[in-house]
């Protein structure tokens, strides 16, 4: 009981900071908004894909985004733990894990918020879902799946590293070439073949074509790879979420008792 | 007993911070914890308030075993200070609702407390400002207040005006004296000696992770001795007669101090002063300060470990003269 309240007070506590600081949550939509608007209007028209960039792109940059969430948790509990607010919250007689509960519900409701967001743009440049709304709504529950799951990556690494600077700079190193070397911006078959297997081999590119096939973002001329996790893409995102979590989940809770025992 | 500690001793490594700590603090009492940076006045503070765990040793706060019971010590105890900081995005008021959601309090009395408590510590016209944008004063008060949310049985100030200016300083002492009037129950550390000094009932003096001596403010200073005849030479070079001159008047061994200018002897006779002040007008020699010494909180470190308090701690060495210039 405690916990689900103590919970909820630090969720209310983190949507307050949102909202006296917009600024995160514009950096977790302007960068996806601008990727959006670059590769239409700058590369798109580079990229020949058939059914159009804009079907193929927007998938991409949704999984893309929503990878990089996690680590807007990791810099929330290093931000937490520099200013002394975990020790404030550890001399209350607040629940030991309301902490975690609070940072991943108020992540979970911006995930959300930013994907919403994310769409609505998607919508406003052309981008069209073509299938039943029962199947966009599992392309929406799978994608908000994985992020939860990486979220444990994000309590982890928060954990560790208490300087926000490098949350921020292991961030870009870890996220950008795995967001990149993938299906998300450009179809796999143009890459050299190394590139290519590494690509096909991403699991970020297994949630993307998951999202597409899910969405109607995708056709025949686009499935080229014999690479497993692309031929069954819902069941490799399923797989990696449930990996992900049984890796990292431990972890981060033995990491996370750790600073919040004192 | 709001606070009994016995034996606590805790390492970091190599370091050991605390080397066997006794604490007693009585229901209605101040106890100022007293010593220069690194002593282990906050890892015991840490203890105490739970966020920390004693190799060894126990330790009671309100009743309730701070290994054991540590859910039951948090329910009825604050802390502010550095170990606790207030949150520099919310609001003032935003802060206190937030402490009193975390203390469970309903939320009628959270937001009655919230206005009390910023009106009590002069926040109101600031309340809704993000606490990012208070003075370094205005913030430890908001820290203070949070602390004081749930109305704690026994309130926990880790060196509440570190880093002030002189005069949030004063002006956070004024809210203090007015808490321990009130008849809180304190547990105060500090590296100011005239702090200690002015709020607490008693001071345990910790350096090195042990307590060197414990008493009242007055019974630490009779430790040191009783008043004293000081006389700071105008030239160095008159030193040596100033010193012949005090010996004479005072009939006790003067003291030379270390950069060789200030002499001080043990007040032996109402006279002294004046006799000093004649002998010194007799042979002609200038000085910058001729008056009594009262021992200050600074003797009594400079007695029991042989160093000053350090850190640009706003000693009182050189405050309270009696006399007049010559």
């Amino acid at each position: 009981m405690n916990l689900v309240r103590d919970g909820w007070a630090l969720t209310i506590r983190n949507l307050w900071h949102i909202r006296r600081n917009p600024e995160r949550l514009l950096d977790a939509t302007v960068q996806p908004i601008m990727f959006t608007v670059l590769f239409v209007y700058v590369f798109g028209g580079a990229i020949p894909v058939e059914g159009g960039y804009r079907d193929f792109l927007m998938p991409g940059i949704f999984v893309q985004t929503l990878a990089f969430t996690s680590f807007g948790t990791a810099l929330g509990l290093a931000n937490d733990r520099k200013s002394g607010f975990v020790d404030r919250l550890l001399a209350l007689p607040t629940s030991r894990s309301a902490l975690l509960v609070g940072r991943v519900t108020s992540d979970m409701l911006v995930t959300c918020l930013t994907l919403v967001i994310l769409m609505a743009t998607g919508l406003v440049i052309g981008w069209r879902p073509h299938e039943s709304a029962g199947s966009i709504a599992l392309a929406i529950a799978l994608m908000l799946l994985f992020s939860l799951s990486m979220t444990w990556l994000g309590v982890l690494l928060g954990c560790i590293v208490s300087e926000p600077e490098a949350v921020m700079g292991v961030g870009f190193i870890v996220l950008f070439p795995l967001t990149f070397v993938a299906n998300t911006f450009v179809p796999t078959s143009g890459m050299p073949p190394v590139v290519q297997t590494l690509a096909e081999w991403n699991p970020i590119s297994a949630v993307t074509a998951a999202a597409r096939e899910l969405l109607g973002n995708t056709n025949a001329s686009l499935q080229t790879s014999e690479a497993w996790p692309l031929l069954h893409p819902e069941l490799a995102t399923l797989l990696l979420c449930v990996a992900l979590t049984a890796i990292f989940a431990p972890l981060a809770l033995a990491r996370y008792r750790r600073i919040t025992r004192g | 007993m709001a606070v009994s500690a016995r034996g606590l001793t805790k390492s970091f490594g190599e370091t050991r911070a605390l080397r066997g700590i006794d604490l007693d603090i009585p229901r209605g009492s101040v106890l100022g914890v007293l010593g220069p940076n690194g002593a282990g006045k906050t890892t015991a503070v840490r203890i105490l308030t739970t966020l920390l765990r004693a190799d060894s040793g126990d330790a009671t706060v309100l009743g309730y075993d701070v290994r054991t019971q540590p859910h039951e010590v948090r329910k009825r105890i604050g802390l502010a200070g550095q170990a606790a900081t207030v949150d520099e995005i919310l609001s003032g008021r935003q802060n206190l609702e937030l402490v009193g959601r975390l203390y469970h309090l309903d939320a009628a009395s959270r937001r009655r407390r919230s206005s009390e408590l910023l009106e009590q510590f002069d926040l109101t016209e600031a309340a809704d400002r993000p606490a990012k944008e208070y003075s370094g004063g205005m913030r430890r008060r908001l820290d203070l207040a949070a602390a004081l949310v749930a109305d704690p049985q026994l309130l926990v100030l880790d060196e509440p005006t570190t880093g002030l200016d002189p005069r949030s300083r004063n002006d956070l002492w004024d809210v203090l004296t007015g808490l321990v009037d009130g008849g809180a129950t304190l547990l105060l550390t500090t590296q100011y000696l005239e702090e200690a000094d002015r709020l607490a009932d008693r001071i345990a003096v910790i350096d090195h992770g042990s307590v060197i001596a414990e008493g009242t403010a007055s019974q630490l200073k009779r430790e040191v001795g009783g008043e004293r005849v000081a006389v700071t030479a105008s030239d160095a070079a008159d030193v040596t007669r100033v010193a012949e001159i005090v010996a004479t008047a005072s009939g006790a061994a003067p003291q030379v101090d270390r950069d060789g200018r200030a002499v001080t002897a043990a007040v032996t006779g109402l006279d002294v002063l004046g006799r000093v002040s004649e002998g010194l007008h007799a042979a002609g020699i200038e000085v910058d300060f001729l008056g009594l010494h009262r021992p200050t909180l600074d003797d009594v470190f400079l007695q029991l470990t042989g160093h000053h308090a350090e850190n640009g701690a706003p000693t009182t060495a050189d405050a309270t003269p009696e006399g007049a210039d010559a």
